[in-house]
């Protein structure tokens, strides 16, 4: 019965006109396409959906009550497990995650869970009804809370619910870490979205103390010494962008999609009374097949460059989003697969001209059962262009572990912590793209909120 | 926070500000810098950190106004505050590592150009503190620009004056005079040049031509100053650096100074725009 209608569809901004604005490319569900969608739900004894949402989302449970017309409540669902469903409902990967286990999606088409929950999400923000969260009397203790991303964020809520003292420090000029300066505004809405969520955060009573750099300004164990800090959370992520190490890298016009992403975010290069200067050239070449790849292709396509993808697997491997993708493509965004730089050429002036490629081939899958790609000899092309962005991961600032003593961190550079977070030295605790390197807003959400119990537990027996 | 305190024009085009950051000045290290963000629109603009003092719990900077957003910083009045300051940044001169003992046998000679002379200051400060000797030259187009004499004069054992144009001291540029020091007989043990890019490549050459070890201070684009974008990568020895974490201090011998001044180039027409379109309007109520 329910499930006869297929998936509602999204309304979206006109590929041809969107390619040319910053506005969100989504609009979302209104009241009525979400209280259809939520019949298509057959409410499983067993929802698969659930154990395939990173923070187990009581997903059946709030689509219930979108269907029945009472919003409020579903966000009551919601916030029970998530603290920034407007952020993951238009961010998580979600064929690889819960809509990729929906059972409908075996036959047909999952449930869109990802729209639904944003539609609740921006539906109570927007009427001014998110679930009124309780905040326990002041314990008194201090916790300090570094980096402002989305596990910095969960982590600071949840403690100041507990009736913390928490304060966050964050080295740049705003809050946010990733949905700040990664993540563009036509993905994720900066005012409307992020800003109102850091908003409700600071409701609870956290301080956010920015530019301050911890390992600069001050140090973990200042913090802990002469400022009464009695723990201490690190969701610092993994900020410093990987180049290939290829010849002419150093070319003028060759940019991390870290610089690229913000310098138009952070810094809005893309609106004019912004001094902010940004370069994406007439022909702009990306490097890599994530998310940060995609966002830097659509950047520079909107601010008016014709934008290339080279990525070195087939499309089937792009590890980006599958909206993002599919979202590329129609805006005009240009696919090279099986390609890989071996080299960036540059003019006489020593600005790129080209990027000279080699084919690839997959050969046998890897441990991790990926097919690794593997060049064909002597098929070298060139392809020109004046504009390169190195989008190929980034991996944790050292930073924090060279200024705190007892810390340990792998050989990925990345914090070693247990399942709570506890780190290696009593006191501190760590999560999100610190702890597993990039991942994904919701394990970095989800990493903060173990984390805070874990604050608590440690605090409360202290 | 972040309030201007004091405002000075050294010359008619260099500022001087002290400016109201107390967590910074209680870290702050001879070598490092800071950014500022001047207001909500504005760019992060790296400069170094002149002078600090705990106690008062404030930073000095000294600006020249080169394109749109250090015009903003400059419009600034005192008693008012810009948006954002943070640091310090980069790491502390090498210097500051060396035992008393090797303080005491070592002789630097500081080259200094244009408002680089603001960043030599609290380094030959230090070094004078701790034993060191220290001579320092300042150079400049012609003698209203040279800034920082007096103070300059209080923490070193022999000031250097030199100007293009024969105004003021030595007739010629900074690198002929260190020629003519050395060629005199004075056994330094370290220079270290601060100022524009193709001073500090040329000042190199001619230490590398006496045998003088020589330290160059980078300043190229930056955005966050973290290491967190790479816009301030520069080759060093061969190998890509990130100036604002692994510098901006390096061995000005490994420098590719070509690369790294042409880098430095790179949003000149963005940048040109930029000024030809800016109206300035901070400052001015
Ligand atoms: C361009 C881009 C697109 C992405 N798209 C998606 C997506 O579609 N879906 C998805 O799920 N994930 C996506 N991700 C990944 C996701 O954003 C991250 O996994 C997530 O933000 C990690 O959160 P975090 O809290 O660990 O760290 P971050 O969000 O990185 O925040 C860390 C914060 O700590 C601050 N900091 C670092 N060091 C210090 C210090 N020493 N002192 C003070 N502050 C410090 C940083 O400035 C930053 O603000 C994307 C990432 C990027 C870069
Ligand atoms: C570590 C460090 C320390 C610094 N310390 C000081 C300081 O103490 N005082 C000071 O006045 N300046 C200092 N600078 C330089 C200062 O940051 C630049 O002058 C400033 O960023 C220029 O910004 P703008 O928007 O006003 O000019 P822009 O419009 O960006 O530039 C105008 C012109 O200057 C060139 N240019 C851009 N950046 C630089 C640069 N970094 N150096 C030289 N030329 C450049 C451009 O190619 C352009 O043609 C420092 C830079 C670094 C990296
Ligand atoms: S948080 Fe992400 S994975 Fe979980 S239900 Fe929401 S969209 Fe799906
Ligand atoms: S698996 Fe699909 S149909 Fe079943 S409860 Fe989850 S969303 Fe509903
Ligand atoms: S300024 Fe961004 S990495 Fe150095």
């Amino acid at each position: 019965m329910a499930n006869k209608i297929g998936r509602v569809p999204v309304r979206e901004q006109d590929p041809k006109v969107r390619a040319t604005n910053f506005e969100e490319v989504c609009y979302g569900y209104n009241v009525d396409e979400a209280m259809l969608e939520a019949t298509r739900c057959l409410h499983c004894k067993n929802p698969r959906c659930v154990g395939a949402c990173p923070v187990g989302i009581k997903i059946p449970e709030f689509i219930e009550k979108v269907k029945d017309g009472d919003f409020a409540a579903a966000a009551a669902v919601i916030a029970e497990d998530s603290s920034l469903p407007a952020i993951c409902g238009r961010v998580c990967p979600q064929e690889t995650q819960c809509e990729g286990s929906c059972i409908l999606g075996i036959k047909g088409e999952s449930v869109a869970i990802g729209k639904l929950e944003r539609f609740v999400a921006d539906w109570t923000r927007e009427q001014g009804k998110a679930p009124a969260a309780a905040i326990a009397p002041s314990n008194g203790k201090k916790v300090a809370i570094i980096g402002s991303g989305p596990s910095g964020l969960a982590c600071a809520a949840d403690l100041a619910k507990l009736g913390y003292d928490v304060t966050i420090f964050e080295a740049l000029h705003r809050p946010g870490g990733v949905l700040e300066y990664g993540i563009p505004e036509f993905r994720l809405p900066k005012d409307k979205v992020v800003a109102a969520e850091i908003e409700a955060v600071k409701a609870l009573g956290v301080k956010i103390e920015l530019d301050v750099i911890i390992g600069r300004t001050v140090t973990i164990d200042s913090l802990m010494d002469e400022e009464g800090f009695e723990a201490v959370f690190v969701g610092s992520g993994a900020g410093l962008p990987r180049f290939m190490g290829i010849p002419g890298e150093n070319a003028n016009g060759v940019f991390s999609a870290n610089e690229f992403l913000t310098r138009n975010n952070l810094m809005k290069a893309f609106r004019p009374d912004y001094l902010t200067p940004i370069h994406a050239g007439k022909q702009c070449v990306v490097v890599g097949g994530g998310n940060v790849a995609m966002d830097a292709a659509r950047t520079a396509l909107r601010l008016g460059a014709e934008t290339t993808i080279v990525y070195r697997r087939t499309e089937v491997e792009l590890p980006a989003r599958k909206e993002e993708v599919h979202h590329a493509h129609e805006e005009g965004v240009e696919f090279k697969m099986l390609t890989n730089p071996v080299e960036v050429l540059a003019d006489e002036k020593g600005w790129v001209r080209a990027i000279k490629c080699i084919k690839m081939e997959l050969g046998e899958p890897d441990a991790s059962g990926r097919r690794s790609p593997i060049p064909i000899e002597g098929s070298e092309f060139e392809i020109p262009c004046d504009t390169v962005i190195m989008a190929l991961g980034t991996s944790p600032n050292p930073l924090i572990a060279q200024t705190t003593g007892g810390l340990e961190t792998n050989r990925r550079g990345c914090l070693v912590a247990d399942e709570h977070g506890a780190t290696t030295r009593p006191g501190i605790f760590a999560g999100g793209d610190a702890v597993t390197g990039a991942a994904t807003v919701i394990l970095a959400m989800g990493a903060g909120r173990k984390a805070a119990a874990a604050i608590h537990e440690y605090l409360s027996a202290k | 926070m972040y309030k201007i305190i004091q405002k000075e024009m050294l010359t008619p085009n260099i500022c001087r500000m002290v400016v109201e950051a107390p967590r910074l000045a209680a870290a702050a290290k001879p070598g490092q810098f800071l950014i500022v963000r001047a207001d909500e629109k504005g760019e992060r603009i790296p400069l170094t950190i002149s002078d600090f003092d705990v106690e008062k719990g404030t930073v000095t900077i000294v600006t020249q106004p080169i394109g749109a957003s250090t015009q903003d910083i400059v419009a600034f009045e005192e008693g008012e505050s810009f948006a954002d300051v943070v640091g310090p940044l980069g790491n502390p001169s090498e210097f500051i590592e060396m035992s008393p003992e090797q303080l005491a046998a070592s002789h630097f000679i500081f080259i200094a150009g244009g408002v680089g002379t603001a960043p030599v200051y609290p380094q030959a400060k230090w070094l004078h503190a701790h034993g060191a000797k220290v001579d320092v030259i300042i150079g400049a187009k012609t003698a209203s620009l040279l800034i920082y004499k007096e103070e300059m004069a209080a923490v070193c054992d022999h000031l250097h004056l030199c100007t293009d144009d024969g105004s003021e001291g030595f007739h010629g540029m900074v690198t002929a005079l260190l020629e003519k020091l050395v060629n005199d007989g004075n056994q330094y043990t370290q220079a270290v040049a601060i100022g524009p890019m193709i001073m500090m490549k040329f000042t190199t050459l001619t230490a590398k031509k006496l045998g003088l070890p020589i330290v160059v201070s980078l300043n190229t684009l930056m955005v966050d100053g973290t290491g967190m974008c790479g816009a301030c990568r520069v080759t060093v020895a061969g190998k890509t650096r990130f100036a604002c974490v692994e510098g901006p201090e390096f061995n000005g011998y490994d420098v590719d100074f070509d690369e790294a001044m042409r880098r430095q180039c790179q949003y000149r027409t963005e940048e040109t725009e930029a000024r030809e379109n800016h109206v300035c309007k901070i400052g001015r109520g």
